[in-house]
């Protein structure tokens, strides 16, 4: 059950995610990165297998095995992942607003009447 | 003692990078003069290492001193090294380039030299998740070179650049861990290891795995149908800074090259030569794209940055052809990264002396230095359309042999011909249009600077240097091809190297 509750919660990340990076509004693909990494982070903590009320730090007298504990593996992935993600996430939220503020619009691509931006045509 | 040589393409360039920050703050003057010296001794370690490497031996260093396959270890073989090489050459020649830009605007040289470590990384690293890390370390440098003095046109491409590597990166750590979720490690060699026995249920999720590696280093590497950001992006981006970009698609070849040889190549897995054929078709409906995209463009930047998809594509579809086409793709990855570092800070010097119109093909004033630049423009068009007796034409024709008589034989002549054909085609009409239709507007721009001429000078004698020295630098190519194809070497270099013994405490 549990399983099925992590998953699906990946699952609806994601679908959500990859709908607003397929927006034409910066905003919206930020936020859409946003909730795709955070569904990576739970898959990656998922990919070390879902144990409870196991430590991942190997105690005196319990056999050192992944029966008896959590893998500490994923945690620290996870961890570097999230670090990265959050950074990454900071530098395109600029980069958005400087854009915003440039292009006096914050769509991701240049309206169809603005013949330069896109195309490489010439502007004069 | 050796190994720890390893660390300093890495560690060196990472430790300027703050260092170049204060520099900048208190000394800006001597910024410039210590990065350069930074990448000039990246660039004689890494000359270094290739001669290390090229001994047969793979060197191994262990981060940390853990026991492999746990810690992460640095791997140097004969691909990494040559890769280390070309990097630090064109960083060189970028940088060197890169000076009148670099005042334009903060942080520039911090920036490169934190560039220089990701690409070396990237190059050295033997774990799948570090590999990750590196990625994203030569990424953010380069979304910051990208956008250095950017404008409005430049701000847009480089956020979908940003995007579209960030969709990438989530879907690598999506495929590093499950490769951990279904093998239990991340250590190449551990992993080449290991696969053959892969419980039959797991193969699926390996294989869906591998799928998602594709992707990502297709994306990095452009290959169609994830490459159509690539020549908008590097066609906005400065030129010396587009120059060193043409380092960056080969991180995603390398990396086809290390997974498809190490973890999908000799023994049987569910992964063994899977999805070679499909990998061949994109190379070549790359090439053809990138031809089709070169023949439609506007301007000079938008141009080389098709004709980086056309080399892309040769390569990825040529590495898939077993091993004497592998050797000839690499020595054709050298020239043809050169002679587009070397298009990209031409494109750049003759945009600034044709004032408003730029690299545009339109009716132009005259350029300043017609002579001097129509040469190299010559030259360095010969090199990346493959013409004889430059390196290109030795790589080609190392490629064409290596496939005679083979199934795909038609396929990849009929693609490496047209598209060079093509290549041929689109310059000379490119350098015609630039050079001799002026309107006869005056020209006031200002003769090339001593530092565009500098760069030029670095890619045009390594152009040169590996064309002259062919026979060896074949060698060398078909003995990397050699070393790739046998990942046993690889697996058997990590998995024996022991940590380093504690001193004895003295009692």
């Amino acid at each position: 059950m549990t399983a099925w509750f992590v998953a699906s919660a990946i699952g609806v990340l994601t679908a959500c995610g990859v709908w607003l990076c397929l927006r034409a509004r910066s905003f919206d693909v930020v936020l859409g990165l946003t909730l795709l990494t955070y569904a990576v982070n739970v898959f990656i903590f998922a990919m070390g297998r879902l144990a409870f009320n196991m430590p991942p730090i190997v105690r005196p007298g319990v056999p050192a095995t992944l029966a008896h504990y959590a893998d500490p593996l994923p945690q620290a992935l996870v961890l570097t992942a999230i670090v990265i993600s959050f950074a990454m996430t900071a530098l395109v939220l600029t980069l958005a607003m400087k854009a915003y503020h440039v292009n006096g619009s914050d769509a991701c691509d240049p309206p169809p009447t603005d013949k330069g931006a896109g195309t490489g045509a010439a502007p004069p | 003692m050796t190994a720890q040589w390893l660390i300093v393409p890495i560690l060196l360039p990472l430790l300027m990078a703050p260092l170049l920050l204060l520099c900048e703050r208190w000394h800006p003057r001597w910024q410039a003069p210590l990065a350069l010296l930074s990448t000039l001794a990246v660039a004689i370690v890494a000359a270094g290492l290739v001669r290390m490497a090229d001994t047969g031996t793979v060197g191994v260093y262990l981060l940390g001193n853990w026991q492999p396959p746990f810690g992460i270890v640095l791997v140097l073989d004969r691909l990494s090294a040559l890769l280390l090489l070309l990097t630090a050459v064109v960083a060189l020649a970028s940088q060197i380039a890169a000076a009148p830009l670099a005042a334009r605007g903060p942080h520039f040289h911090a920036f490169f030299q934190v560039q220089l470590a990701g690409l070396n990384g990237a190059f050295l690293t033997g774990d799948l998740f570090n590999l990750f890390v590196f990625f994203e370390v030569l990424l953010i440098a380069s979304y910051a070179l990208l956008l250095h003095d950017a404008k409005g046109r430049a701000l847009r491409a480089g956020l979908h650049y940003v995007v579209i590597n960030l969709v990438g990166s989530a879907l690598f750590l999506i495929a590093a861990s499950l490769f951990y979720g279904v093998v239990g490690t991340l250590n190449f060699a551990d992993l080449a290891a290991r696969l053959p026995q892969l419980a039959p249920q797991d193969a699926g999720l390996a294989q869906a795995a591998a799928l998602l590696l594709l992707v990502v280093f297709g994306i990095k590497a452009a290959l169609l149908p994830l490459g159509f950001w690539l020549p908008g992006t590097y066609g906005a981006a400065p030129g010396p800074v587009a120059a060193l970009f043409a380092i960056m698609t080969k991180v995603g070849l390398y990396g086809i090259i290390r997974t498809s040889t190490l973890l999908f190549g000799a023994g049987t897995t569910a992964l063994t030569g899977w999805g070679a054929d499909a990998v061949f078709a994109l190379g070549v409906v790359t090439m053809g794209f990138g031809a089709i995209s070169a023949l439609s463009s506007q301007r000079m930047g938008k141009l080389i940055g098709s004709l980086v998809l056309v080399s892309s594509g040769t390569l990825i579809a040529a590495s898939t052809l077993g091993e004497p086409a592998l050797a000839g793709a690499l020595y054709y990855m050298v020239h043809s990264t050169l002679a587009i570092a070397l298009l990209f800070l031409l494109a750049h010097s003759i945009g600034l002396q044709r004032g408003a119109t730029a690299d545009r093909f339109g009716d132009g004033p005259a350029v300043t230095q017609p002579v001097l630049l129509g040469l190299l423009f010559v030259f360095a068009a010969a090199a990346v359309a493959g013409l004889p007796p430059l390196g290109g034409f030795i790589g080609k024709a190392l490629m064409l042999s290596a496939t005679i008589n083979t199934s795909v034989m038609a396929w990849f002549w009929g693609a490496v011909i047209g598209s060079g054909v093509l290549g041929i085609m689109v310059l000379a009409r490119a350098g015609s249009r630039v050079f001799w239709n002026v309107n006869g507007a005056a020209t006031v721009a200002p003769p090339m600077a001593p530092s565009a001429l500098g760069g030029i000078a670095v890619l045009v004698l390594a152009s040169l240097l590996w064309t002259a020295l062919a026979a060896a630098a074949a060698r060398y190519t078909a003995d990397t091809a050699l070393q790739l194809v046998q990942p046993h070497l690889y697996v058997d270099a990590v998995m024996r190297t022991a940590p380093v013994p504690a001193p004895a405490k003295e009692h």
